[in-house]
């Protein structure tokens, strides 16, 4: 697998776009990348930071120069520089979206096109990426669009052995492909519900790379099974339909791109040979091989967010670019901070008389003299909402608690905020959505909220804890907002046993505000119950017994400590 | 590309380029090779007919073509005629619209300029700025025209437009609607013209954007990868053939994209006398209030769009079926949205055309 994608990429590296490698750092990883570098010969290689500013990525203004030279002179980025060679993206799960985008621009377009700092230009530029994903959790990964243009997805194994490839190169312009091929990859990568062509064009690359490399000048079809193995494997986002069984009796997670998907069309359009429908067959039994042990997890998390969702590391991280400005301070116009041209020109003001100009110059100005815009910003906030689904809560009134959730939801929406999801129900808590803006879905998704079974209070503390640890790490503020009656009957553990669910409920909301979350606890009792208050005093929060508030009272509660969060 | 050459050192330092440089004739996607999307391939087309639409919002999936069509619509485009050198792309028929700023005479040819707003441009690139150069240089106080103008009669394409910075999009959308950039800041104080057609695409997955930035698109469609296998082969076959041999595809597509031209032409030299009937209107407005849309930009879209179908297709009359046709993308997005209401806008403004209009004739 691993040694077939870098000898494939090494051969075709823009056709293909690259490889996503996930694994955390070590040897293993470093010998891989030496024997693809040692692949690709003396051609560019350039290692980059996930956060890298525009104006190293894409290009801009080099400051130094232009003070030096008293005219605007542009600084090429790193993705013009790359150009024939080799972007490798370190720790690609904490890259912003934002950032992924432009790359996936270049890529797109094969050339560099800027348009800021007062600098324009337009270069070619084509190269393959290697992203290095050390995600551990799940909803730690590498930015979609990105992936999304690279062909191969793997975890590192052996090393590719070095060979020479220049024959293989040189070959592949002239290599062919029958149509049969294209259909059958077409038709795989529909049966494993991958939605984009993007897939099968990197499909069709590959197979096209490995018969060059093979030293052959038509695509067999072995090179379309291996295509299938290593592009298209790896994106299923659903088990393919058995073979000839093509009945209606498909199981409920219908893929989630587009929930009424038709079937594959029947086999009565027949082709001479190779049949198509065979051979889609066949590259199917070989994508089997090598489908993601955690298809089944990934095709439900799928279903439930419709692929990204959010979450990702990273974004809005930065300090505030835009919002209203408030003066400015001395600092270099970089990236995205703005030059304050007059308080610049003012702070150099002084000094003229003493400074030696540039030639052909009336002002000297100095890197010390730069005073960047400084703004304020809102800070982003995310709305956990853990709610108690239990038997308890559903015969007194999950009802109303969804309609306060509806409620509060429309008032994130105001705020633009994310939301979260989380229920607990019998053994366990489980996230029903992941932090998002897509605020319809969360309703959605109440919505379809089962209610009964016992109440694993402290798991649903915990799981929204941790949600809320993940947010501050992306650099937003979270808002966990608890609905439960706080009757606990099931522990840590998941042993049955009221005392026992009790403390460690309480536990899980002294560790809570241990952690500085903050939290509101809507009682969702008919009467005020002492254990959901001594629960919110455990977990310092906000107490608001729901028979007293009407659910547009605690929307405001709620709306009042979102705007405490995001001053 | 592959050839071992090193390439320039990481922080190559070069010369400015020139801000305007010669459109570039890379081989594009051409736009009647586009397989499926009727909807888009309409919408631009009647972006193209009529620009005072007010742009289109293309949002779907990864990888079904927004960017690809619209690329190939600026490569369909007829030409122009300008003031040579002007910065401001004004039109020589109608005298220069900043004669303090521009010497430039006479009159030319260029194509119509479609300009990409790159993701992370700064506002200043936008708007235009205070010339740096000669700021540092020599200590004046001089204008430099920004995308804004350069995008002049001719289109403003931002892919991504939801990843945008919200005061961006805002301010593109402000401009975009009063036809006219003012500029105040660094001291510098001026307006000058900037009627472009914006097309923005996005995939909605990646951020939302906000209700009232898309009330102000003319347009918005909804894009999906296509669900039947022929028709995905055929978008698979075509993509790579083109890549494969980009100027040999084009040679093949370029009667159909001649054709496609002259009807662009054709349906621009018409729509001024595509008359309206009153009974039309009427029916436009049912629909609008049976939808309850908000003030009268979606009648105005709607009738404006009904109008350009009608000029695109060489009818001298609008009908109930041109209506019919532009339904959907002009109003889809201007429902007033309850955020929670989770039945799509599509079958809403569906369901409203049939219960105001009935069943269309014949087939849908």
């Amino acid at each position: 697998m691993s040694v077939e994608a870098a000898l494939l990429c090494a051969v075709d590296p823009v056709g293909l776009g690259g490889v996503a490698l996930r694994c955390a750092a070590g040897p293993q990883r470093d010998a891989w990348l030496a024997g693809f570098r040692a692949l690709m010969g003396h051609a560019p290689w350039r290692r980059i930071p996930p956060d890298l500013p525009d104006n190293r990525l894409l290009g801009g203004l080099d400051l130094t120069a232009t003070l030096a030279l008293g005219r605007p002179v542009a600084e090429t980025g790193v993705l013009a520089a790359v150009d024939g060679g080799t972007l490798v993206i370190a720790m690609a799960e904490r890259m912003p979206g934002s950032t992924a985008a432009r790359i996936a621009t270049v890529m797109d377009a094969r050339a560099v096109v800027i348009e800021r700092e007062g600098v324009a230009f337009n270069a070619e530029s084509r190269f393959c990426t290697l992203m290095l994903d050390e995600g551990i959790e799940a909803d730690e990964k590498a930015p979609p669009a990105l992936l999304e243009r690279l062909a191969f997805h793997i975890l590192p194994g052996e090393a590719p052995p070095d060979l020479d490839l220049t024959e293989a190169r040189a070959l592949l312009p002239a290599v062919t492909m029958a149509d049969e091929f294209i259909e059958a990859l077409t038709g795989a990568a529909m049966a494993l519900g991958i939605a984009s062509p993007r897939a099968v064009l990197l499909a069709l690359n590959a197979a096209r790379a490995a018969a060059a490399l093979d030293g052959r000048k038509v695509v067999e079809k072995a090179d379309a099974e291996l295509a299938a193995r290593l592009v298209l494997a790896p994106r299923a986002t659903m088990f393919p339909p058995p073979p000839n069984s093509e009945e209606e009796e498909q199981e409920p997670p219908p893929p989630p791109p587009e929930p009424n998907q038709d079937e594959p069309p029947p086999p009565d359009e027949q082709a001479p040979l190779p049949d198509p429908k065979e051979l889609e067959e066949l590259l199917l039994a070989a994508a089997a091989a090598n489908l993601p042990t955690d298809l089944l997890d990934k095709a439900k998390l799928a279903a439930l967010t419709s692929r990204s969702g959010g979450g990702r590391a990273g974004e809005a991280r930065s300090q505030a670019k835009r919002g209203r400005p408030i003066g400015s301070r001395a600092g270099e116009p970089r990236g995205d901070a703005r030059m304050a041209v007059l308080d610049t020109l003012r702070a150099a003001a002084p000094w003229q008389s003493i400074r030696t100009k540039p030639a052909h110059s009336r002002i000297a100005i100095r890197r010390e003299d730069f005073r960047i815009r400084r703004y304020k910003q809102k800070n982003e906030v995310t709305s956990i909402f853990a709610v108690d689904a239990s038997g308890s809560s559903a015969l007194n009134r999950l009802g109303e608690a969804k309609g306060a959730v509806e409620l509060l939801l429309a008032d994130c929406y105001v705020r633009r905020d994310r939301v979260a999801l989380i229920a607990f129900r019998g053994s366990r808590a489980e996230v029903l959505l992941p932090p998002t803006q897509a605020l319809a879905r969360a309703k959605r998704s109440l919505a379809g909220l089962p209610g009964g079974g016992p109440t694993p209070l402290a798991s649903g503390i915990d799981a929204a804890v941790e949600l809320a640890l993940g947010e501050r790490r992306a650099g937003r503020s979270a808002l966990v907002v608890l609905m439960t009656d706080g009757r606990a009957n099931i522990a840590r553990n998941g042993a049955p046993g009221h005392a026992r669910a009790n403390a460690d409920a309480l536990d899980a909301a002294r560790a809570m505000r241990a952690a500085g979350v903050s939290c509101i606890l809507l009682d969702t009792a008919p009467r005020p119950q002492p254990a959901a208050r001594a629960l919110a005093e455990a977990g310092a929060a906000i107490y608001l017994p729901m028979p007293m508030a009407d659910s547009a009272r605690m929307a405001r509660a709620a709306g009042a400590a979102a705007q405490r969060l995001a001053p | 590309m592959m050839d071992g050459t090193d390439a320039p050192s990481g922080r190559g330092v070069e010369r400015l380029q020139p801000a305007v440089q010669p459109p570039r004739r890379k081989p594009v996607f051409p736009f009647t090779a586009i397989v499926a999307q009727e909807e888009m391939v309409l919408a631009l087309l009647l972006a193209a007919v009529e620009p005072m639409l007010g742009g289109v919002l293309a949002l779907g999936d990864r990888g079904t073509g927004k960017s690809t069509a619209v690329r190939a619509l600026a490569q369909l485009l007829p030409d122009m005629a300008v003031v040579p050198g002007c910065r401001y792309n004004c039109d020589p028929a109608r005298g220069c619209a900043m004669p303090a700023d521009c010497s430039s005479q006479g009159e030319g040819r260029v194509p119509v300029p479609v300009v990409d707003l790159p993701l992370g441009a700064s506002e200043d690139r936008l708007v235009g700025a205070l010339d740096l150069e000669r700021a540092l240089t020599r200590g004046e106080k001089a204008f430099e025209p920004g995308l804004l103008a350069r995008a002049h009669r001719g289109f403003l394409y931002i892919d991504e437009v939801n990843l945008l910075e919200d005061h961006l999009v805002d301010l593109l959308l402000d401009v975009a609607a009063s036809g006219e950039n003012v500029v105040e800041r660094e001291g510098i104080s001026l307006r000058h013209p900037a009627r472009f057609v914006l097309i923005g695409s996005g995939n909605p997955e990646e951020g939302e954007l906000r209700p009232q930035l898309l009330d102000r698109f003319g347009l918005a469609i909804e894009l999906r990868t296509p669900q039947d296998l022929p028709t995905r082969v055929e978008v698979v076959k075509r993509r790579d053939a083109f890549e494969r041999d980009p100027e040999a595809f084009c040679v093949r597509h370029a009667e159909a994209e001649a054709a496609q031209r002259a009807r662009i032409l054709a349906g621009r030299a018409l729509l001024p006398n595509v008359s309206l009937p009153d009974a039309i209107m009427e029916e436009a407005s049912k629909l609008c209030m049976a939808l309850g849309t908000d003030g009268l930009r979606g009648e105005l879209t709607l009738l404006r769009a009904a109008r350009a179908v009608a000029a695109l297709e060489g009818a001298a009359e609008v009908t109930l079926s041109h209506l019919r046709r532009v339904a959907l993308p002009s109003l889809r997005h201007r429902l007033r949205r309850n955020p929670l209401d989770d039945s799509s806008s599509t079958s809403r403004v569906e369901r409203a055309i049939v219960e105001t209009w009935g069943d269309e004739p014949g087939q849908s």
